[in-house]
């Protein structure tokens, strides 16, 4: 990937709050088209960084470059060409979803019309004369997307769009979500949920405490590990000693529900719990990049 | 033009929608102009009310005048039981060329200029009785002078706190509440320039300030306040359009400092209410002491205060413009450079 087709370019930044070093020397790159996660726990940095590559804030050293441009001091040229979505779902007061769209499309120069358009892309157009502050929580966000969109920006910055919705709401987003990458748009976004950017990112970056302790793609990351395969049954079909002395299980144990069994080699274990009819609540759960932040980090992951 | 535009009528739907600040523009002042004026409209315009038994020619005369006003008895003891009592000052009792006049000790002023009203009255009849011409001559005519009906005095100066209290607290609020909802980032993150945002929201209050002025002076007008507008009111639209703005920039100020729109309120309160009982909101300044006066004179309202009293009422041309118009553009000019200076776009 050239840097001449690379949206955002990130080189070795710095942000420190006192102290605190909330940004810790991070470099990056964000292909043109391509669907960019940024996760980790609450302050681990993801929005300074964000912040930065919008050109809200200054870094304190390092080089970050928008479209091949410098977003920082306000770069007129580059806004137009740029959406954010802020984590404080910013609207102005008592106006109705349509009216929000129209009053941000208006800031970018967009007709009333197309920007009323939006509202069919995020699934509110029945909602269009409801004031803002009556939407519920997820309709609320997706509006805010759409005022990130009304322009038709290249870049797409939104900041932990999913954070604080119930599952279905997270769900309905994502299809929001994949429609604008459809779209053709880069997409940079951070969320805590980690595996919901396994699903909807080409690549990630993992961070903590300001630094970045892996950017890949998401399989690549999980296959990197070299993470047993955990095997679920349901408790009594099969004794702990049993299990354990079956071809390819490494360990196994009980908890008052189910018997698990750790494997490398999920096959042959499969294949001998089959040939003994035990199967009862089978589940088999891969390694997710949950355990690859607990094998970056030692510690588990709390959102 | 269109963001400018469309910003402007997007904010006016935020203002018109919101039935709290629109009762804080419209109804509270509205309030303070209707208790007051009802409650000072015949303030110092009281007539002495006395009894009176009989008729003629005295009485007549006394009528026309309209010194005096009359509660008729048929006999003396029921119009001398009410003096008694206390209701009435005075009893006027005509019994042909006979004139008593029974009155109270209590009120010695009252007693006193009903005594010398009637007893004037008396006088003449008995000068032209005698037929000669008097030997002085005595002719009186009416000055118009500084002092003003309640009505005359509250209107103008209820519509300056009304018009600084909604620029005040509607930009100090306004920039409080963008800036902890983040919608001042997102400005920031637009291609639209702060002139355009902010002269908007301006334009927004100047016109609200215009509908204050019309509908407060409308209602004062009505027959029951009785507010008389003299001939060069329009010229109180300039003044409201810089006062608007003043105020306005303090607003801003207070906005910059305060981190809630609870502090915004709070502080916006602390600075206009002393200002407003100051200014001459609720009474004429010129009642107060010297020093107050001079203490009053810091202050942007008082000076907007005067301005409206002289070309809504007082019947002064463009030049009372003059003075107070060049201390609210001062005021804007100081007061929206130190707001500009300590302007923060998050918190």
């Amino acid at each position: 990937m050239t840097e001449e087709r690379s949206a955002v370019v990130v080189r070795d930044v710095r942000k420190s709050y006192g102290d605190l070093k909330a940004v810790d020397g991070i470099s990056f790159t964000v292909a043109e088209g391509e669907f960019f996660g940024i996760l980790g726990p609450n302050g681990a940095g993801k929005t300074t960084t964000l912040e930065i590559v919008e050109g809200l804030r200054e870094p304190d050293s390092g080089e970050v470059r928008l479209l091949g441009e410098s977003p920082w001091p306000r770069n007129v040229k580059l806004l137009p060409r740029i959406g954010v979505q802020l984590q404080a779902t910013a609207f102005f007061d008592k106006l109705t979803a349509k009216e929000q769209l129209q009053t941000f499309g208006a800031l970018y120069g967009v007709s009333a019309g197309t920007a009323a358009d939006m509202l069919e892309l995020v699934g509110l157009a029945d909602k269009a004369n409801e004031q803002e502050s009556k939407l519920s929580g997820g309709q609320r966000q997706r509006l805010s997307i759409a005022c990130a969109l009304v322009h038709d920006p290249d870049i797409v910055f939104l900041d932990e769009p999913t954070a604080a919705l119930d599952p279905q709401a997270r769900r309905n987003l994502w299809d929001v979500l994949r429609a604008i990458k459809e779209r053709g748009k880069t997409i940079v976004y951070t969320t805590h949920y980690l595996d919901e950017a396994e699903i909807l990112c080409d690549r990630v970056a993992i961070m903590d405490t300001g630094k970045i302790l892996a950017l890949d793609r998401p399989a690549v990351l999980v296959r990197g590990l070299d993470a047993p395969t955990h095997v679920t049954l349901q408790k009594g079909v099969l004794s702990v000693v049993d299990a354990s002395e079956l071809d390819g299980v490494d360990e196994a144990h009980e908890d008052e529900v189910s018997l698990t069994l750790s494997t490398r080699r999920p096959a042959p274990v499969l294949s001998a719990l089959a040939e003994r009819g035990a199967l009862d609540g089978l589940q088999v759960r891969t390694a997710t990049l949950e355990d690859v932040f607990l094998n970056l980090t030692g510690r588990e992951y709390r959102a | 033009m269109t963001a400018f535009k469309t910003l402007s009528v997007a904010m006016l739907k935020g203002f018109v929608r919101d039935k709290v600040t629109l009762f804080f523009t419209f109804l509270f002042p509205l309030m303070f102009l209707v208790i007051f004026g009802l409650v000072l409209r015949d303030a110092g315009a009281d007539k002495t009310r006395i009894a009176l038994v009989g008729d003629g020619p005295i009485v007549s005369a006394l009528r026309d005048s309209g010194a005096l006003e009359f509660e008729s008895y048929n006999d003396v003891d029921a119009a001398v039981q009410k003096v008694k009592d206390g209701d009435l000052p005075a009893a006027l009792i005509i019994r042909g060329q006979q004139v008593d006049v029974r009155f109270a000790q209590s009120d010695q002023v009252q007693s006193a200029t009903v005594l010398g009203i009637i007893n004037g009255f008396v006088d003449r009849a008995n000068l032209a009785a005698t037929g000669q011409p008097p030997t002085f001559t005595f002719a009186a005519e009416k000055v118009e002078d500084a002092s003003l009906k309640p009505i005359q005095f509250l209107t103008p100066g209820i519509l300056s706190w009304g018009v600084a209290v909604s620029a005040v607290f509607g930009s100090a609020l306004t920039l409080v509440s963008w800036r902890r909802k983040q919608v001042l980032r997102r400005i920031r993150l637009a291609p639209i320039s702060t002139a355009s945002v902010l002269s908007s929201r301006i334009l927004v209050s100047t016109g609200v300030a215009l509908v204050q002025g019309a509908t407060f002076i409308g209602v004062a007008s009505l027959p029951v306040f009785g507010l008389q507008l003299s001939g060069q009111w329009w010229l109180a639209i300039p003044l409201l359009l810089l006062g608007t703005i003043a105020f306005f920039a303090l607003g801003m100020l207070v906005g910059a400092f305060a981190k809630t729109e609870e502090a915004a309120s709070a502080a916006a309160n602390i600075v206009v209410l002393p200002m407003a009982f100051l200014s001459g909101t609720f009474f004429p300044v010129d009642q107060a002491p010297a020093w107050l006066q001079t203490v009053s004179k810091i202050f942007p309202l008082r000076h907007m205060n005067d301005g409206m009293l002289d070309v809504l009422v007082r019947g002064k041309g463009i030049e009372a413009l003059v003075v107070p118009g060049a201390i609210l553009i001062g005021f804007s000019l100081v007061v929206g450079f130190v707001a500009s200076r300590v302007f923060k776009w998050e918190e």
